[in-house]
């Protein structure tokens, strides 16, 4: 890869990045009325007091000023207090980001292997009840709201049969440690890791189908069977692995998505991450906590595709003039 | 002796409606295709039916002894009641109409800026297609959901705002796919037969231009509606959606708050999923047969 490419994507995403912090402070200036007036409803404010906390909440001075003081404070990780209980901002989402990618990582990497093995089932052995079969799956799981699926898991598996706990991440009640309590989060996991997994496994399976479809038209695998190679031969050794480029990048790309891809799922099963949290930052509104989470969540985009570009580049020759 | 005089606008749209024919012979062939017309059909009926099929007083009645709360399906009519008394069936239907309204309306907006922003920056070119795109790169780029999730908190819930938020984040797709097809259209003999025949920028873009990328326009506003769809459920059930008027999302949203999972009121969650699954399943068995009537190359791909 030549350095000229490595700079030209590097510097595409910090602009991208510079984008997303003034859109994020100008997005959040343009509520109207005075957040410490409605926080502090009911309450005697002397003068003194509110000008405390105006100034506490960074809401002082021209809005030139606040802006470069948004700036500053944001390149040092300062992303404000929150509302509801006047924490730093940026170390609520840090207790909270460890969950979340906990959950969402590890349903990133298994719907990756079962949607990629789906895929390569459906695509080699096409028009047959087993491709029909994982069509059919990932349709209806791309149709259907992810949180809705959690909704018929939770129901289903925890309410009804009882055999998985309904939310959380332990049990409150006990208080075990070490490995226990590692088996007790493993539980609490479950029912919300398997329904990211279900509604994440369609898109794999589906580019991962229609990638080796592609592949299978190319001469090189033509020649693979002429010289007499084994059907599984051919299909492990010359068509996966091109095929597999595009699912690459998409991975590359969906990791990014991994803090704020479970928002509404993590609402259903009360998982204490990110997702959680915005919930939780809606009701408010806290919008501190809000511009923070939507911060962190476009960096971590950023980021991924910055990353998924470079990868790109680095698997893909053809594409590093570009 | 009547000489019928054709004039240049009727031959084209003769030659238009034989399209349109030709296209419709070809999409009727389309199994997948034609079962996800009939679900939307049954859909639009079903909400523009409403008024008929449920009396919308029935979405504001309270728990009485003729409207018990968290009543069965077997206890109250079809679908049962829930936590407030109130009928799930005709929630269910006059939902169907804010579903269905707030995905048409969005994808509508997200085109429109779409078709503008596509068409605009590849046949014009130079610092308009960089302005431009470099926009459409950064809207692409900020997650979509949590994006959605601000604007819409920001700008409170409403029917309006929840269609403008979800407008306004759905176009950079559909605006690259157009440029795209645009950059090739614009080489084409005609349009530069047409410009050294002295037509405008805007002449070309609206009479040449714009025809040939309707179809690709109309392949993917079906495919941006279920889309939409799925956003405005999961933007309702955040309870950023019109809180005064039943959808299928917000149905999710007040089962969940109600306590419906622990209840086991399953007659009030289960049908509002259903429907979104339908009708965005539908909608997508729509968009891809559309796809492979408009572009033939796509037909070998079908499973």
């Amino acid at each position: 890869m030549s350095a000229r490419f490595v700079t030209a994507k590097v510097l595409g995403s910090l602009a991208t990045l510079a984008f997303v912090v003034a859109f994020n402070f100008f997005l959040f200036r343009v509520v109207e009325g005075d957040p410490v007036a409605s926080l502090f409803r009911g309450r005697n404010l002397s003068q003194s007091q509110r000008a405390e906390l105006t100034r506490q909440f960074g809401l002082d001075g021209s809005t030139g000023e606040q802006f470069v003081r948004y700036v500053g404070q944001t390149a040092q990780l300062n992303l404000g207090r929150t509302y509801s209980n006047n924490q730093p901002v940026a170390s609520e989402i840090w207790h909270k980001a460890g969950p979340t990618v906990a959950l969402v990582g590890i349903s990133t990497l298994l719907s990756t292997i079962f949607g990629v093995m789906l895929g390569i089932a459906a695509g080699w052995r096409r028009r047959t009840k087993t491709d029909y079969a994982v069509t059919s799956f990932t349709m209806a799981t791309y149709a259907m709201p992810e949180f809705w699926l959690g909704m018929l898991l939770l129901t289903g598996l925890a309410v009804g049969l009882g055999w998985f706990p309904v939310g959380g991440i332990v049990d409150p009640n006990s208080d075990a440690t070490g490995l226990a309590k590692l088996a007790d989060q493993a539980k609490h996991m479950f029912l919300p890791g398997l329904t990211l997994t279900l509604a994440y496994l369609g898109e794999y399976a589906l580019v991962m189908r229609s990638s080796l479809l592609e592949t299978m038209r190319e001469d090189y695998l033509v020649l693979a069977r002429a010289k007499g190679l084994r059907d599984i031969v051919v299909r492990n050794r010359h068509a996966v692995p091109n095929a597999l480029l595009p699912v690459v990048t998409l991975i590359a790309i969906n990791f990014g998505f991994v803090l704020s891809g479970a928002i509404a799922v993590e609402a259903i099963f009360s998982w204490p991450g990110l997702g959680l949290a915005t919930y939780d930052a809606l009701q408010g509104p806290d919008l501190p906590m809000l511009q923070g989470l939507f911060l962190v969540f476009s960096g971590a985009v950023i980021a991924a595709n910055l990353f998924a570009d470079l990868l790109y580049g680095y698997l893909d020759p053809r594409v590093r003039t570009a | 002796m009547s000489t019928v005089a054709v004039s240049a606008r009727q031959i084209t749209w003769q030659r238009r409606r034989r399209a349109a024919a030709e296209a419709w012979r070809e999409y009727r062939r389309h199994t997948p295709g034609m079962v996800g017309l009939a679900i939307l059909a049954i859909a639009v009926a079903v909400a523009l039916a409403a008024p008929l099929l449920a009396d919308s007083a029935g979405l504001h009645a309270v728990n009485t002894a003729a409207n018990p709360a968290w009543a069965n399906p077997s206890k109250f009519g079809p679908l049962g009641t829930d936590h407030l008394g109130r009928s799930v069936m005709t929630q269910f239907i006059w939902g169907s109409r804010i579903s269905l309204l707030v995905g048409l309306a969005a994808t509508v907006l997200a085109m429109v800026v779409g078709a503008v922003v596509g068409i605009a920056a590849g046949f014009l070119g130079g610092w308009i297609e960089a302005v431009l795109m470099r926009v459409t790169e950064w809207f692409l780029v900020i997650p979509f959901l949590p994006l959605a999730i601000v604007l819409a908190a920001v700008l409170g819930p409403s029917i309006q705002n929840i269609i403008f938020v979800i407008g306004i984040t759905s176009w950079p797709a559909p605006a690259r796919l157009i440029r795209a097809q645009v950059l090739t259209l614009k080489e084409r003999l005609y349009v530069d037969r047409s410009r050294a025949l002295g037509a405008s920028d805007w002449h070309l873009m609206t009479r040449h231009v714009l025809p040939n990328v309707s179809g690709l326009i109309i392949a993917n506003t079906t495919l941006t509606v279920p889309v939409a769809i799925l956003s405005e459920t999961t933007l309702s059930f955040l309870g950023l959606g019109d809180p005064s008027r039943a959808s299928w999302g917000k149905m999710l949203q007040e089962s969940f708050q109600a306590g419906a999972l622990t209840q086991q009121a399953w007659w009030y969650y289960v049908p509002p999923g259903i429907g979104i699954l339908l009708v965005v399943l539908a909608f997508t068995l729509c968009g891809q047969a559309l796809e492979e009537v408009l572009d033939p190359r796509l037909r070998d791909r079908r499973a």
